[in-house]
């Protein structure tokens, strides 16, 4: 009756949310049990360098790569499987670069995290953190020039970047040229071992919106439904030439730094407080409690998202690694200019 | 009718703004003021919308470059000095150096970097950057000695599809002059012989070409024929230029204004070492500005850096050995 009452519209966009929602649990579902593999797969000394999971920030994550559409723009940190998933990346993508495949976009040059396709809006992070965020700026800047409009740069940084100048820089930038950008937060209370009281000194992160002017979101970013509905906000808000939105999410790490990491420094009594709690459980008890998917419904999600890692995982496996020796060694696109050093083979003879 | 190096700059950003409207400039106080040098002079009112005014933030400014770049367009960065790039490196080095290595995607940009120092200067407007930039890989790193090359070459810049530094000396801006823009121009990467000899090679680039013309000019008074080869880039860098004047003259003498410690002169010394070691009549010799941060008071600055006189002296002693 109550649902009468609202219209046939609201009907639509409750039924609409609620199919966003799974879909953004099962990108979930898909990210968490892809970290635990690479996880595992490290474990197992099969992957060269570091693994770095989402596992705690997978809502925020998702609810980003949701918000998005094909056109605009994402810079993902290295807690973004999720988004990335949501975002049109592929598992097979993931595993190719934890792999160093010679078939995934990176070739072995670079791996884990540092992964992307520039030209279709997925930039690939560097390690200086804060130095996406003016990327995404350009790339706005860019589409300004060409007349394009409507498309929206989200970058995604974590709470210890907020201390470099480069956040510093480029917020200001996209606030000056008022650009589509939306700058997530995902506050998980430490950097790397730093706590955030090493880190800044206000009270709320967001504060920060006002002092360079421009608008301000906080969200809890345990809870999926507030993420869908803050990102999809801020997106809008953005995309309707609003000018820069800073999103802050509250969460924390669930997980080490990296998997070399045991995060023994982060206090049982932080794990217990409400940032604590495991997004991924909390969205399955929304959906629990409203009846939009059963025990075997979840049960299914996951062997669905297992059978796809798997399937992935052994495929990457047999695909060839990078070969030094067809490998041309030049760093520059053109490649007449490139320098020919005694080391390596001359140019011609590849 | 003549065109210094500053106006050869200006010009060759216009006709790349006409040219090609995927060009535009960003930098501090390029817009309507026309830049601290007046490089780009007018060209905001010309091409509106196209020369950007950027806050003091380097790192945002190359950053927001390499963003556009990636978009398709084809940014030309302005640092209001070279110093001040510093602030930008890790944009310059990490992200868009390594763009096209890591992901074959392009990255075609231009900063230009107003080098060198000019009396007064004093430590932090009087760098020499090259070097640097010239260490990490994926960047281009030109330094023209003339404004017949500071037009041809920051055209070329622009049509290259790697980020290049272009560093421009203020010296230059105003002293060097071209009777008209070039239509014509040898491409990056080759050095050209900017006087021909047979008894000794300077090699040099930027304003030590000049400065290496007039000592080889005062040597000629004395009997010797010096060569001077003007690297014009110095990544890439022409080895087989410089080795072949060295096989005709036997003796080597690289100046360069920036700092010695493992820089382009050090360089140049070690590829002829490497490559021509046969060809050398005497120990390779080198010039470079002191190992300390640029002087402020003329007396001090004017010794810091290679002269006409220290260069002449330098070839001098050379010769000798």
């Amino acid at each position: 009756m109550l649902q009468t009452l609202e219209g046939p519209e609201a009907l639509e966009t409750a039924s609409t949310f609620r199919e966003q929602f799974l879909q953004g649990f099962r990108f979930m579902v898909l990210a968490r049990l892809l970290d635990e593999k690479m996880a595992s797969l490290y474990r197992g000394g099969k992957i060269h360098g570091g693994v770095f999971l989402g596992r705690g920030q997978e809502a925020l994550s998702v609810s980003l790569g949701l918000a998005l559409k094909p056109g605009d723009v994402f810079a993902p940190l290295i807690r973004d499987g999720a988004g990335r998933l949501a975002f049109g990346e592929t598992v097979l993508d993931a595993v190719r670069t934890y792999l160093g495949s010679a078939l995934g976009p990176m070739r072995g040059r670079d791996g884990n995290v540092h992964r992307g396709y520039p030209r279709r809006g997925l930039l690939p992070m560097i390690s200086h953190l804060g130095a996406m965020i003016a990327v995404v700026n350009g790339v706005l800047i860019g589409r300004r020039f060409r007349n394009v409009t409507g498309d929206v740069g989200v970058a995604c940084i974590g709470d210890g970047a907020t201390s470099t100048g480069a956040f510093h820089e480029a917020v200001n930038q996209a606030a000056v040229e008022k650009l589509p950008l939306v700058l997530v937060v995902a506050n998980n209370q430490f950097a790397y071992s730093t706590p955030n009281s090493r880190q800044f000194a206000c009270e709320s992160l967001v504060d920060r919106a006002l002092g360079y002017g421009v608008a301000g979101h906080e969200v809890d970013g345990t809870d999926l439904e507030a993420c869908l509905k803050t990102s999809a906000r801020a997106v809008a808000a953005a995309r309707r030439g609003g000018g820069p939105q800073l999103v802050v999410a509250k969460l924390l790490r669930l997980c080490g730094h990296g998997e070399h990491d045991d995060a023994h420094y982060i206090d049982a009594r932080l794990k217990a407080s409400p940032s604590g709690r495991d997004c991924l459980a909390v969205a399955e008890e929304y959906m629990r409690g409203r009846g939009w998917a059963d025990a075997e419904t979840m049960q299914r999600f996951r062997q669905e998202a297992t059978r796809q890692i798997e399937e992935a995982v052994a495929m990457v496996q047999r695909e060839p690694a990078p070969d030094p020796f067809t490998e041309n060694w030049c760093a520059l696109a053109s490649r007449h200019l490139s320098e020919r050093f005694e080391a390596y083979p001359p140019v011609e003879t590849l | 009718m003549s065109i210094t190096y500053l106006e050869a700059i200006r010009e060759a950003q216009a006709k790349a703004l006409a040219d090609d409207p995927r060009v535009f400039i960003y930098g501090q106080d390029v817009g309507a003021f026309g830049g601290a040098f007046k490089a780009t002079k007018n060209l905001a009112k010309e091409f509106p919308g196209r020369v950007l005014d950027a806050p003091i933030s380097e790192d945002a400014m190359v950053g927001a470059a390499i963003g556009a770049a990636i978009d398709g367009m084809r940014p030309i960065v302005e640092m209001q000095f070279a110093d001040f790039s510093t602030p930008g490196l890790n944009q310059i080095i990490n992200q868009a150096a390594t763009l096209y290595w890591r992901t074959q995607v392009p990255c075609p940009l231009v900063i230009r970097l107003p080098s060198g120092g000019t009396s007064g200067g004093g430590p932090f407007h009087s760098q020499s950057m090259e070097a640097i930039y010239a260490h990490y890989p994926g960047l281009i790193v030109m330094t023209p000695a003339t404004a017949e090359d500071a037009y041809s070459m920051l055209l070329e810049a622009v049509a290259i599809d790697d980020p290049v530094i272009f560093c421009e000396h203020k010296h230059l801006y105003y002293h060097c002059k071209a009777e008209s823009l070039p239509t014509e121009a040898m491409p990056a990467g080759k050095a050209r012989i900017a006087r021909a000899g047979r008894d000794l090679t300077i090699v040099a680039y930027s304003a030590m070409v000049q400065d290496s013309l007039a000592a080889a000019e005062e040597l000629a008074a004395e009997g010797s024929e010096v060569e001077v080869v003007d690297l014009r880039s110095i990544k890439p860098l022409d080895t087989d230029t410089v080795v072949a004047s060295v096989a005709r003259t036997g003796r080597l003498l690289c100046v360069g204004e920036a700092w010695p410690w493992g820089g382009v002169t050090a360089e140049v010394i070690a590829r002829v070492a490497t490559e021509g070691f046969g060809l050398l009549d005497a120990p390779p010799q080198r010039l470079n500005s002191k190992d300390t941060p640029i002087p402020y008071h003329p007396n001090l600055w004017t010794v810091h850096r290679p002269t006409v006189r220290s260069i002449a002296a330098a070839a001098r002693n050379l010769l000798r050995m």
